[in-house]
């Protein structure tokens, strides 16, 4: 946030709490207010509310991530650039992004891969329709689809394969049909249907998989019905109430599945993406945020994040996903599964949330949760360290996280991941700020004599109070300082961040000219963080090598979450697949290799991708028979027709 | 999967090997000094992160391992964690190397004249120099030679400099350090001391794993060190030893390391410098202590001639792919990868199959030299061959063994009679040649009185000197050899009946012989597949039948196992036939050596080779292998209980094996 904003929210935000402080005396029976809101709740909320719209193809690509307006193109100077007006990159020239990528990856802007311009209708399948169930459906009054543009948008995550096969005009199975609910009563219904007349269900959030979570099972013989919970979005505001336990943890009712966006205009915020989302911006004005900010939090919804067990960049302070929720209500093929009271801890055996999230729809639909909020942030300020190497730099991450003193956000990125995001500086206006810049570059690797081949940046978000984050800064710093690090400006932090928004736009771009990648990540603990990055990424290399891959691919690394006992680490990796047959089968056995390698250097299956199909065969593996017998029996009981038969984890 | 492929039976004559060039050359034409003195820039680890010896002390004294292991063994003994810390550091200083390039250089210069002196050339295979080149930046390299003199690490540490290499930190026994100046000039050159046995040692253990560790992560230098723990006094490959190599491994193991490359590379000497030091030893003459005087006196050796000496650098194996589905490296995820942990029973199997193959290479990469041909004759002909009959003979077995995949290095354009004549008269202090009869120097009528044994001792010297280059080329005929007995000892022609005399013998041999664990069927097949091809025998579906061309080489092949068949059956009637209740393991030897020596001189043993202590070793080692003996601790004594039956049943099994091979022996005579 600008801090000419953030004074005028912050008086807003007293307001608020003033307002309810006052009220105080008659929300002796909040929780029961809550409830009998509920209760009437659905669709007494204007519904100009719905964020997104049900063609979503009519904004957003068919064929590639994000909105249609929005994508890096080179033009015929071949400077890259941003289009569309979303952003803070948007319409911006990128003068280094050229030679960054051809000298990467060995591309070239004249061999060019361009994708199927337009979705071929007669490449999809004809819907298989269960007939009694669409008459069912129709005559209970819910809004039901079968076009195929509608279905084949269905079909798919931005898994590369997936994206990949788009781009080719390769369809495989889709959904034969897709029905929108807009509240929880809607899904009940359709869930009962479901049962009735045994079609299977597969529940579709935001679209943003990267599991194959998505992807309709090919032995799928029953019709396949994509339940779009986009319009369910309502977010209930006049329920605001205060927790008595105390007086800044505030619970906020939201009925809502999709977090995602409607209004989106340049947003005045240092970041460069708009992240004014509605149900997030409504909440700001009112002066409260979740402070859930997973990367790809513009599009994917509540519930899925509920689904996959999501984890967002700020979770130091509001946690990850399971941290936030107070109360989750599931429609399921046994019934309804919640709990009984907003309490914020309970001793009532293993906790049933735990069942429900990162359950990867296999259970049922998430129609209604109960986040905890927090008062929105006085101040926020951007952040980065400079280090000789990736090694201090992990050194300097396990110290904060000892001292329990991590920022909203700290990340590390390794040499090559700087570089890259190096490569996305806007042009520079004035001959003053390349000087500096100048400046700066001749004060590290020659002054300090860092390495540039070697050093390595870490980005930090600071939030809160503005004489504590100063003070929290300092800390860090001086933390910094013991391991070599040098603090390198706010400009350095705030593009980081930003290359985690724009990378799946990117990834776009590398596809128009024979380059594909993917990211992946996983957890693990501090002793082993060095090694897991720097095997895994050999692994890629030889892998590559191996795979006949003729040009030397990128893997990059970032420790991306810090916690008391290990961190998470992410990895993009990418290629020119130039002189392949088959990349992308390429690419999967790259992937698959550098997941074995992980599982094989101590890292964990996944920290907040999720399994989906992906990543299926090292379940047992992960959590032994035992436990994946648990999690297959509580399968049986809840959904014994395999209804939600996306064939997800288990 | 990758390393099955790297050892699958390939058809011997596809075996592709360097080409070698002889190194001393180049010395013959320059100044040592300059050589010595020259500017020496070796190749590095791409991740290597330069240090000092001093530095690397506190690196392993620091490192968590220790530390843990030091708060343990603090407990445990009630010493206070300084007092054990202090202990760690004096034993690392004892084992460190403190590698200095001033000692490379003057090493490089005495042993460029040592070397010219000694032999007539040192080969050295380029590409493989070169491949190391490039193994060297990729990964943390183990180069595991061969070891059959002590000349050999000077050796390895000479080649490295000479090629602009890192020079590698090698693991020596302590005895060596106990040479006044010389263990420092060791010391210097890279050598690090290591006790010969700590079994117990907590401390010890832990000094000297992450002292090895640490050199390896760092990329610092190569680490080298000997498979076989020891030199072969045979020259027979030794049972590997899987200590080190489960050091040097488990940084792989845990993550630490991406791959290590492992480097076989086999030495071999036209004649060895030990030769008949070795054999005294195997007779019962302990080894000499190492000493700076044993050393100087060992000066007379400069005066004579050692012929040629082939080093061959194997292709670096990849321990990744060499582990690739054999070990599951998440196995250490949930202990601190910093707490010991014993290795565990698939862990153990890997290392000793990993081991096993190794030496498998180091074996198949030495250079054989015709002499190793003619002594494998003369050996078999104790009563001495005609010169034109030897010649014929060793023309004939020259093509069996390339047939067979040896690598022998014959001069192409010489004449059969000139390459044995000059064989021949590098080691005359072996044989004598007499109007045209060659004969091992066996009857050489000593100059003083002796008494029996004393000559039997003497030729008995001699034949195991030459044993010990006939045993250089049994590798390649090991496992149709084992075949060849076991046809000649089934019951029937049975493919089955085979095999399973097969399986008994190679089961009987594993101690004496590099035979991989639970290759048996392999080694099988690529038993029937070699003699198949040279049509000795004929493999149908269910039997093997003999070929009519076949009578010789079988007979031949039989007659290379005999003295181990012969000395194994010793050793089985002296446990059946003489021993009592109280055998001590200390004893076993000097015994099983008295009952041998009585059979010769009663005349009822022509086989020298029985007198040798590695044999009876190895027969013990089967024997307790098998369960046919067991040993029982007694007071701080172990004594060897006998079950007699047992081990009389297997000698039975022996001794059909011999005597039907003998008769073979006889038939074969006839035919000549």
């Amino acid at each position: 946030m600008a801090s000419n904003s953030s004074s005028s929210t912050a008086q807003q935000r007293l307001r608020i709490i003033a307002g309810h402080l006052q009220k105080r005396p008659e929300d002796e029976n909040a929780s029961v207010a809550a409830q009998e809101c509920k209760a009437e709740a659905p669709r007494s909320e204007p519904s100009s509310a719905t964020p997104v719209p049900r063609r979503r193809q009519e904004i957003m690509k068919w064929n590639g991530w994000g909105y249609s307006d929005s994508r890096f193109l080179f033009t015929k100077k071949g400077q890259a650039e941003f289009t569309g007006k979303r952003y803070r990159l948007s319409g911006l020239i990128l003068p280094s992004l050229k030679d960054w990528f051809e000298g990467t990856f060995g591309a070239n802007l004249q061999h060019r891969s361009p994708a199927t311009p337009s979705l071929n209708l007669s490449a999809v399948a004809p819907p298989n329709l269960n007939q009694p169930f669409v008459e069912d459906l129709k005559a209970a009054g819910l809004v039901v689809s079968h076009d195929p543009e509608d279905r084949v948008f269905r079909a798919h995550g931005h898994c590369l394969h997936e994206v990949f096969a788009l781009r080719e005009g390769r369809i495989g199975r889709v959904p034969d049909m897709v029905v929108w609910p807009s509240c929880h009563s809607d899904v009940e219904k359709i869930v009962e249907l479901a049962c009735k007349h045994n079609v299977c269900l597969i529940p579709y959030g935001g679209g943003t998989s990267v599991s194959s979570a998505l992807e309709c099972p090919r032995e799928e013989t029953r019709s396949i019905v994509s339940l779009d919970t986009s319009q369910m979005s309502n977010i209930h505001l006049k329920d605001v109430f205060i927790m008595r336990c105390t007086a800044v943890t505030l619970t906020l009712h939201i009925v809502s599945l999709t977090a995602g966006s409607e209004t989106l205009h340049k947003a005045s915020t240092p970041l460069c993406l708009s992240r004014n989302t509605f149900p997030v911006r409504l909440l700001n004005e009112h002066g409260y945020c979740t402070g859930h900010e997973p990367d790809s939090m513009e599009f994917s919804s509540l519930g899925g994040w509920v689904a996959t067990r999501a984890s967002g960049m700020k979770k130091n302070i509001y946690g990850n996903i399971e941290d936030l929720v107070v109360h989750i209500k599931m429609v399921t093929p046994r019934g309804v599964i919640e709990k009984s009271c907003l309490g914020p801890r309970m001793s009532t055996g293993p906790d049933i949330h735990h069942f429900i999230l990162g359950s990867e729809g296999t259970l049922g639909v998430v129609t209604e949760v109960t986040l905890k909020i927090r008062p929105l942030p006085e101040y926020q300020k951007y952040g980065s360290v400079v280090f000789p190497n990736f090694q201090q730099g992990v050194a300097c991450l396990r110290e904060v996280a000892r001292q329990r003193c991590a920022p909203a956000s700290i990340r590390l990125m390794d040499n090559e991941q700087f570089q890259f995001g190096h490569a996305l500086k806007p042009q520079v206006s004035s001959m003053f700020t390349s000087f500096l810049d100048g400046l700066k570059k001749f004060y590290i690797t020659k002054f300090k004599g860092f390495d540039p081949q070697h050093l390595c940046v870490a980005t930090l978000l600071f939030e809160g109070d503005r004489g504590k984050v100063l003070q929290h800064e300092k800390q860090v710093y001086d933390i910094a300082a013991k391991f070599g690090g040098l603090a390198a400006g706010e400009d350095n932090g705030q593009r980081g961040y930003m290359l985690t928004f724009v990378i799946a736009y990117l990834r776009d771009l590398g596809m128009d000219y024979y380059v594909i990648g993917e990211s992946f990540e996983t957890s693990v603990p501090w002793d082993r963080v060095l090694d897991l990055c720097r095997n895994v990424k050999e692994r890629i290399v030889r892998e590559c090598k191996e795979r006949g891959v003729q040009f030397p691919p990128l893997p990059l690394s970032r420790v991306t979450q810090t916690y008391d006992a290990g961190a998470c680490v992410y990895f993009y990796f990418a290629f020119n697949y130039r002189g392949l047959n088959d990349p992308v089968h390429v690419y999967e056995q790259v992937e698959h290799a550098a997941r074995e390698e992980i599982l094989a250097n101590g890292g964990s299956l996944s920290h907040h991708h999720g399994v989906g199909k992906l990543r299926k065969e090292w379940m047992k593996e992960s959590v032994s028979g035992v436990g994946l017998g648990m999690l297959k029996s509580v399968k049986e009981y809840v959904d014994p027709q395999n209804i939600f038969g996306n064939r997800n984890l288990l | 999967m990758a390393s099955r492929a790297l050892y699958s039976p390939r058809h011997p004559v596809l075996k592709k090997r360097d080409d070698f060039e002889d190194v001393l050359e180049e010395r013959r034409r320059s100044s040592d000094l300059r050589y010595a003195l020259r500017c020496y820039t070796p190749t590095l680890y791409k991740g290597l992160v330069p240090c000092k010896a001093s530095m690397l002390k506190t690196i392993v004294l620091q490192s968590d391992h220790l530390q843990y292991v030091i708060k343990q063994v603090s407990s445990e003994s009630g010493d206070s964690t300084e007092c054990v810390a202090e202990e760690a550091s004096l034993i690392l200083d004892e084992m460190a190397h403190r590698l200095q390039l001033s000692t490379i250089r003057f090493f490089a210069f005495t042993l460029s004249k040592a070397f010219k002196r000694l032999f007539r050339s040192v080969c050295v295979n380029e590409e493989g120099i070169q491949r190391l080149q490039q193994a060297v930046q990729e990964h943390p390299v183990v180069l595991l030679p061969s070891h059959r003199s002590y000349m050999d690490f000077l050796m390895m540490s000479y080649l490295l400099y000479m090629y602009d290499l890192p020079l590698p930190v090698i693991a020596a026994g302590m005895d060596f350090m106990s040479m006044k100046f010389v263990g420092e000039m060791l010391r210097m050159s890279g050598a690090f001391f290591i006790r010969r046995s700590f079994g117990g040692d907590k401390l010890y253990w832990a000094v000297f794993s992450e002292y090895v560790k640490t050199m390896l992560r760092n990329g610092y230098a190569p680490v080298e060190f000997f498979l076989e723990g020891t030199r072969s006094r045979t020259c027979k490959s030794l049972t590997p030893k899987t200590g080190l190599l489960n050091i040097v491994m488990e940084p792989f193991f845990k993550g630490a390391l991406f791959d290590v490359n492992l480097v076989p590379v086999s030495i071999s000497y036209e004649r060895i410098l030990e030769e008949s030091l070795y054999a005294r030893e195997l007779l019962g003459v302990p080894k000499p202590k190492e000493s700076t005087s044993g050393l100087l006196k060992a000066r007379r050796v400069l005066s004579e001639d050692y012929g040629s000496m082939h080093v061959y650098f194997g292709h670096p194996v990849s321990l990744r792919s060499l582990a690739e589905g054999k070990i599951n490296r998440s196995q250490y995820n949930l202990l601190p990868r910093y707490i010991p942990q014993k290795p565990r029973v698939d862990t153990h199997e890997f290392l000793n199959d990993a081991a096993f193959r190794l030496v498998r290479i180091q074996e198949e990469n030495m250079v054989l030299k015709p002499w190793v041909l003619i002594a494998t004759l003369l050996l078999q002909n104790p009563d001495g061959l005609e010169l034109s009959f030897l010649t014929e003979q060793t023309d004939w077995l020259r093509h069996l063994a390339l047939a067979f995949g040896a690598f022998l290095d014959w001069p192409d354009h010489e004449a059969c009679s000139e390459v044995i004549s000059c064989s021949l008269a590098l080691h005359r202090h072996l044989l004598s040649v007499s109007a045209g009869h060659v004969q091992l120097n066996v009857t050489d009528a000593p100059q003083v009185e002796t008494t029996p044994e004393e000559a039997v001792f003497h030729r008995a010297v001699v034949v195991l000197s030459c044993a010990s280059y006939r045993n250089q080329i049994l590798h390649v005929f090991l496992r149709p050899a084992l075949l060849a007995v076991a046809m000649q000892s089934a019951n029937s022609n049975r493919k089955d009946d085979v095999y399973n005399c097969f399986n008994f013998l190679r089961n009987m041999f594993s101690n004496e012989f590099i035979l991989c664990p639970g290759d048996s069927i392999q080694d099988f097949e690529e038993a029937c597949y070699l003699l198949m091809k040279h049509g000795v025998l004929q493999v149908l579906e269910h039997e093997i039948v003999m070929s009519a061309s076949g009578h010789s080489t079988l007979a031949f092949l039989c007659s290379v196992l005999d003295p181990f068949l012969q000395g194994y059956q010793v050793v089985c009637r002296y446990l059946c036939e003489e021993t009592n209740e109280n055998l001590t393991e200390k004893d076993f030897i000097p015994a099983v050596r008295s009952f041998a020596l009585k059979l010769i001189l009663a005349g009822r043993l022509k086989c020298c080779e029985a007198l040798s202590s590695d044999l009876q070793k190895n027969a013990l080692a089967a024997l307790l292998r098998l369960k046919a003996v067991r040993k029982v601790k007694v007071g701080d004594q172990v004594t060897l209980k006998v079950n007699k039956i047992a081990v009389n049943s297997l000698e039975d099994t022996l001794g059909k094996s011999n005597v039907n091979q003998n008769s073979w022996c006889s038939s074969m005579a006839m035919l000549k």
